[in-house]
């Protein structure tokens, strides 16, 4: 287990730092840049080479690169271009919204993927397997966008079920603790603060969930349909054991592989932050924070920092999956 | 007395929409006495799975319709509700398998899957479970048991896998065993290990034996009565000793003969039955083996031959068997 770990630790590092160098010359050769969108065309080229200068981008590309390397080892991510403020401050502002939208919607997407897909195995060829197949195909197919305002026009405008946007009601006074509106309010026993951003949630997560979910259905499906075809459930039956007992023993555990697999992927994605279900919901996540970081001002500083946090992000989430996989799984646990 | 087992005008039809339907088991009926070890004994595809499956009642629910009857002493097997049936299996007739890997659960100790079967049948807490697990993991020859209870199937070898299989399907002390080829996965030296283990087995216990294999070597070594099968029919049964010594079907014959011997010279062709019992599905009526029969005559084709007795509670599906004297 220890060395698992520290093997992947050294990994993330390698990774990271190859990726620092590609995300930091990659934006560069893009054209335009910082000065352009921050001073429009019609910029004086006194004003554009003073910009230049106050940015640090009059030095040569490998020493900007130097001293890119240098901050972010101490910490240092450098100063928003657009707003000025440190790169951490922005990123951590906006970073538990995504979170906590993101483990909401994984967690519906497990809570009802794993036992919809089982009940369409159990039920291969009929009904329900055949709802279940035609469902999920619309959930994968259904553009986000789409469905994120259809939800919101039923919802919130037809029948005031939901709040329409945002992260929390406007006149609420909530304190804020970590960041984590739900947390929050359960750790300073605001629960009303709690409860309307759990109430806000509920659309975007929603939203954000379908295609993970639709997506742990199938492969639950598939790989609990591979398993009862398995010899050693032929031979749980040979001994005469029960249904229940045949279930959780012998075939939801070996079912799950697969899937726990497909939910790290899915979970890795959504925490890199969901562009659409973002800007459909008005939730200031870190999709919001891409978007507006690349086509206000190309900030470079955060979109650097943006992209290693999602690269980390998804390495952790791995080694989290392989982690439940040795635990699951006792061949992996030799190797 | 009646046998222990009954198996009567056993068959089955697996049918799946859209497909023709294809009888796989045809009116299949043999009996086991108690203590008995019985062959069944064909090549692939001539049914002898699917027969000890229908046995079981473990053929998958759909896609296939199993008629006949299958007398455990008293009770047709058939006539049971699928939940009253898994009381049976495990306690009073337990199964072995081909291929000892996949049949055991990758992820789950080895000691849990010997145990459940305990826990199951006779009410047995886990922990008296494991520690009579223990004991019969220690009585199928598997070193050091109290370790092998904590580990899992890839730890052990092919030979350990199917002893603990054999360990688990005696758990219960039935009184009848089903191997379904139990040796064909593993090497030649272990073979006989696992043969001699579950001869030992059965004649300390008194368990019945039906044994179903290919390999005539395994039923010239365990077998008191012998039923040799050819597409889903039984084309002739005798006592061991009668069927090596005297086989009357030229099926049978052709068996026997294709064993490579030691008597003659090393560049000799080794005999073969053209063809293969699957070229002909659908089996044609009349009897499935004379598109393959150098024996072949006009009674064969057109009309199913009849099983008829022989001598010593044998018998003979042929309308042309092989003379006496033609021993091999």
């Amino acid at each position: 287990m220890v060395r698992i770990i520290s093997r992947r630790l050294v990994q993330l590092v390698v990774t990271l730092l190859a990726l620092m160098t590609l995300v930091f010359f990659w934006l560069r050769s893009l054209p335009g840049g910082p000065v352009d969108a921050l001073l429009g065309e019609r910029a004086t080229p006194q004003t554009r080479e003073l910009l230049t200068r106050a940015l640090g981008y009059d030095q040569p590309i490998w020493v900007q690169y130097g001293r890119f390397l240098k901050n972010v080892v101490t910490g240092n991510f450098g100063n928003s271009i657009r707003t000025g403020e440190p790169v951490t401050d922005v990123i951590s502002r906006s970073f538990p919204a995504t979170v906590e939208l993101a483990l909401a919607a994984i967690i519906i997407a497990i809570g009802l993927g794993v036992p919809l897909g089982y009940l369409a195995a159990r039920h291969r060829g009929r009904l329900l397997d055949n709802a279940t197949i035609i469902v999920t195909l619309i959930g994968i197919s259904i553009p986000i966008f789409f469905l994120g305002y259809l939800l919101k026009d039923w919802l919130t405008q037809g029948v005031h079920i939901f709040p329409p946007s945002g992260r929390i009601s406007t006149g609420l006074d909530n304190t804020d603790v970590t960041g984590f509106f739900v947390l929050d309010g359960l750790l300073t026993r605001e629960l009303d603060a709690s409860a309307d951003a759990l109430w806000h949630l509920v659309l975007p997560a929603l939203t954000l969930a379908t295609i993970p979910l639709a997506i742990i259905i199938r492969i639950t499906r598939a790989s609990v349909l591979d398993v009862l075809d398995e010899d050693y459930i032929r031979t749980a039956d040979a001994k005469g054991l029960r249904n229940p007992t045949i279930r959780k023993r012998h075939v939801l555990r070996n079912a799950l592989l697969p899937v726990v697999t497909i939910i790290g992927l899915q979970t890795g994605a959504l925490l890199a932050g969901a562009v659409l279900t973002e800007k459909v919901y008005n939730w200031g996540g870190l999709g919001t924070l891409i978007t507006d970081s690349i086509s206000g001002s190309r900030d470079y500083p955060v979109l650097q920092a943006l992209i290693l946090l999602a690269a980390a992000v998804f390495v952790v989430v791995n080694l989290v999956v392989d982690l439940s996989y040795a635990v699951i799984d006792p061949r992996v646990r030799v190797r | 007395m009646p046998p222990l087992l009954d198996v009567r005008e056993l068959s089955v039809v697996f049918q799946r929409k859209g497909t023709r339907p294809v009888t796989a088991v045809d009116g299949v009926s043999f009996t086991v006495e108690p203590g008995q070890t019985v062959g069944l004994v064909g090549e692939s595809g001539c049914g002898k799975s699917v027969t000890s499956l229908a046995i079981m009642g473990l053929l998958p629910r759909r896609g296939n319709k199993v008629t006949g009857e299958v007398r455990f002493e008293d009770t047709d097997l058939l006539q049971l509700r699928p939940r009253d049936l898994r009381d049976w299996r495990g306690r009073d007739i337990g199964m072995i398998f081909q291929d000892p890997l996949s049949s055991l659960n990758p992820v789950i100790p080895l000691g849990v899957q010997v145990a459940e079967v305990l826990e199951r049948h006779q009410g047995r807490t886990r922990q008296a479970a494991l520690k009579q697990a223990r004991e019969l993991l220690d009585a199928v020859g598997i070193p050091d048991p109290a370790r092998r209870l904590k580990e899992f199937p890839h730890q052990l070898s092919g030979g350990m896998r199917q002893r603990a299989l054999i360990a688990i399907a005696l758990a219960c002390k039935p009184r009848l065993l089903i191997a379904d080829e139990p040796t064909t996965a593993l090497d030649v030296t272990i073979q006989a290990q696992i043969l001699t283990l579950l001869k030992e087995l059965v004649d300390d216990s008194g368990t019945a034996l039906v044994m179903i294999t290919h390999d005539l070597g395994v039923v010239a070594g365990l077998c008191d009565t012998v039923n040799v099968l050819y597409a889903g029919k039984v084309v002739e049964r005798a006592y061991r000793h009668d069927l090596f010594a005297e086989p009357r079907h030229p099926y049978t014959h052709g068996l026997l003969q294709s064993v490579p011997r030691l008597d003659v010279d090393r560049g000799e062709r080794l005999h073969q039955i053209r063809g293969s019992v699957s070229d002909n599905i659908p089996w044609p009526e009349g009897c499935a083996f004379a598109p393959r029969c150098d024996r072949v005559v006009d009674d064969c084709i057109g009309e199913t031959v009849p099983l008829e007795p022989t001598f010593r509670a044998g018998a003979l599906r042929c309308a042309n068997p092989v003379p006496k004297e033609v021993a091999v």
